[in-house]
């Protein structure tokens, strides 16, 4: 199916929405539809119904074209039809103060990839229930994978947690600790107690 | 009997835990042994790759790509190099002894990806001996990626537009006195464990998931084939020429840590059988590369005897080539399912975004649903069956 037939099948299930048939180097193996940003969960719907059958979800990825194109980034999607043995890439142009919608109601596995696209390039998805930064650390500054992220920065390593306590806090601690342990009973186990499996 | 109040406990697991293959780091919510959620941390070995490689030219990106799956090496760089050809075109031109090449060396990377999963997997829920068993057929495997491309672990040996170079003399033997050796040692390791009563007690009926999940969860290869699918990406969208190779794609139904093992063993004599066919394939001298002049450097001879080819021989070694704008993605079936290179390029000498699929990234996601309810002793069993890596989760 070619990007345009594609496009004649999923344009009565979302009213209103403009999608364009984009060239790939690819586009044997795998059309490619721009969608508009606000019709990206409509789209998919439609893609999951009969006939259509993308129901497994493959990838979804970013590219940042900063400073050449405005809106800087390309959302990627890419979706299978294991049934079928076929593949749709969909490409949503959005700006870096955009949001968009997630994709987990339809795709649960879309969480993590968006999350990734949150931390690496800053991009806030709608409705996501954890979007929280997944391979950097919390309180890392600026999204790496954007292009005016600066490469040369160098960081001091840093201690996330240093010790509180001085060394008697510590002492008096552990004595507290041995005091409790040797005074309470060991707790039988509970009745109810889930058995090991044979 | 009155009503004994419990609370849950946490517990975390990793990310220096033996058996959690890496630096996956797990924080599990108890209930006694039972496992009430489990919310799985990553991030530990991420490295940048995908930004280092926008700093590379085209043909050093393999490298860095092979280190993200670290098992699955040259099913990266497969990966990454026919993305880059289809941008290319060279995907038509290829030579066949180039795609038979190809496929010998996916097929024996997924034989010493399996391998590392089996003993790993085994070890894990107590069969030490599988360990040592696998890893000594997987020596001999990194003895001929040293023969291939001088590294063990990282050839690097697929390059955009064929090979690093002919395959070395005496290779073929080995590979044949290895292909020769591999069914009766796996015919050993299934003496060991596929009927062992303890394995079975411990993997069957654990870790279950149904297939519309694993589609939904972006979960192909041996995990939604063990649950009853038949998606496969060397028979859905052939490359290499896979299509012209004698094989099945094995699947089971229960969707248990039972049945992937069996589809992962029955995977190893799948990939024999592809690796005796191409062998017999590679004819004794041939192409090792594509005669595209843009990518491949003119043959040494005539680098010392024209000055065109001295010129360009040149051009490519100091500024790499260019490629042309835009942008494509094709998938390989890796040792973990399918593996895809997402490359885009603007049309100068260095990728403008290189972004790899990551099949173990959507297995650790979708944890829970393997394991809550299960007991955490299951855990162990569970992540063993997924066969995550974290150099592919974190990249």
């Amino acid at each position: 199916m070619s990007a345009d037939e594609l496009i004649a099948a999923i344009a009565p299930a979302v009213p209103g929405a403009a999608y364009v048939a984009l060239a790939s180097a690819d586009a044997a193996m795998t059309p490619t539809i721009g969608v508009p940003r606000e019709f990206i969960v409509q789209t998919c719907r439609a893609l999951q119904g009969p006939g259509l059958e993308f129901v497994a979800f493959s990838d979804v990825t970013a590219v940042d074209f900063h400073p050449n194109r405005q809106p800087r980034f390309d959302l990627v999607y890419h979706l299978v039809s294991p049934h079928r043995r076929a593949r749709v890439r969909l490409k949503v142009q959005i700006n870096e103060q955009d949001a968009i919608a997630t994709l987990t109601s339809l795709y649960p596995g879309a969480g993590w990839p968006e999350r990734e696209l949150y931390d690496l390039f800053g991009l806030v998805f709608d409705g996501h229930a954890d979007l929280r930064r997944l391979m950097m650390p919390d309180e890392w500054e600026g999204h790496p994978l954007r292009k005016d992220y600066p490469v040369q920065l160098r960081k001091d390593a840093q201690t996330y947690m240093p010790l509180q306590v001085t060394a008697e806090e510590f002492q008096a601690n552990l004595e507290r600790d041995r005091y409790q342990r040797s005074a309470a009973k060991p707790a039988p186990p509970a009745p109810g107690a889930p058995a090991g499996k044979g | 009997m009155a009503d004994v109040r419990t609370e849950t406990m946490t517990v975390n697991m990793g990310p220096q835990h033996p058996s959690t293959h890496g630096v996956l780091r797990l924080v599990l919510e108890l209930d006694g042994e039972t496992v009430v959620s489990v919310s799985p941390t990553v991030g530990y070995l991420h490295t940048g790759i995908e930004k280092t490689c926008e700093q590379k030219k085209w043909q050093q990106v393999i490298p860095l790509v092979e280190r993200m799956d670290y098992l699955g090496a040259q099913s990266n760089s497969l990966a990454f190099c026919l993305s880059v050809e289809k941008m290319l075109g060279l995907d038509e031109a290829m030579p066949a002894r180039v795609n038979a090449i190809r496929v010998l060396i996916a097929e024996l990377q997924r034989l010493s990806s399996h391998l590392v999963w089996f003993g790993t997997h085994a070890m894990e829920i107590g069969a030490i001996t599988g360990l040592l068993h696998a890893l000594r057929e997987r020596e001999i495997i990194m003895n001929l990626n040293e023969m291939l491309g001088g590294f063990r672990f990282f050839p690097s040996y697929i390059r955009v537009g064929g090979l690093k170079e002919d395959i070395p003399r005496g290779y073929k033997e080995a590979v044949r006195a290895f292909l020769d050796r591999m069914p009766g040692k796996i015919d050993e390791y299934e003496t060991l464990i596929t009927k062992n009563p303890i394995w079975m007690d411990r993997t069957r009926g654990v870790g279950v998931i149904s297939y519309e999940d694993c589609c939904k969860w972006g979960l192909f290869g041996p995990i939604a084939r063990a649950a009853g699918g038949d998606y496969d990406v060397r028979r859905a969208f052939p490359y290499c020429d896979y299509d012209t190779y004698e094989f099945d794609v094995i699947g089971a139904s229960n969707g248990d840590v039972y049945d992937r093992y069996l589809t992962r063993m029955a995977e190893m004599r799948e990939s024999v059988k592809i690796c005796n066919q191409a062998l017999e394939r590679i004819d004794p001298v041939g192409a090792w590369a594509c005669d595209d002049r843009r990518v491949v450097p003119p043959p040494k001879d005539q680098v010392y005897t024209e000055m065109e080819a001295l010129i360009q021989h040149f051009l490519i070694y100091s500024q790499g080539f260019k490629v042309p704008a835009g942008d494509a993605y094709v998938p390989v079936e890796g040792p973990r399912g399918e593996h895809g290179c997402y490359v885009v390029s603007d049309g100068s000498n260095r990728p403008w975004r290189v972004h790899m699929r990551a099949p173990a990234l959507f297995s650790c996601q979708a944890l829970h649903k393997f394991v809550v309810g299960g007991m955490i002793a299951d855990v162990i069993a569970v992540i063993g069956s997924l066969d995550v890596v974290m150099g592919d989760v974190d990249r």
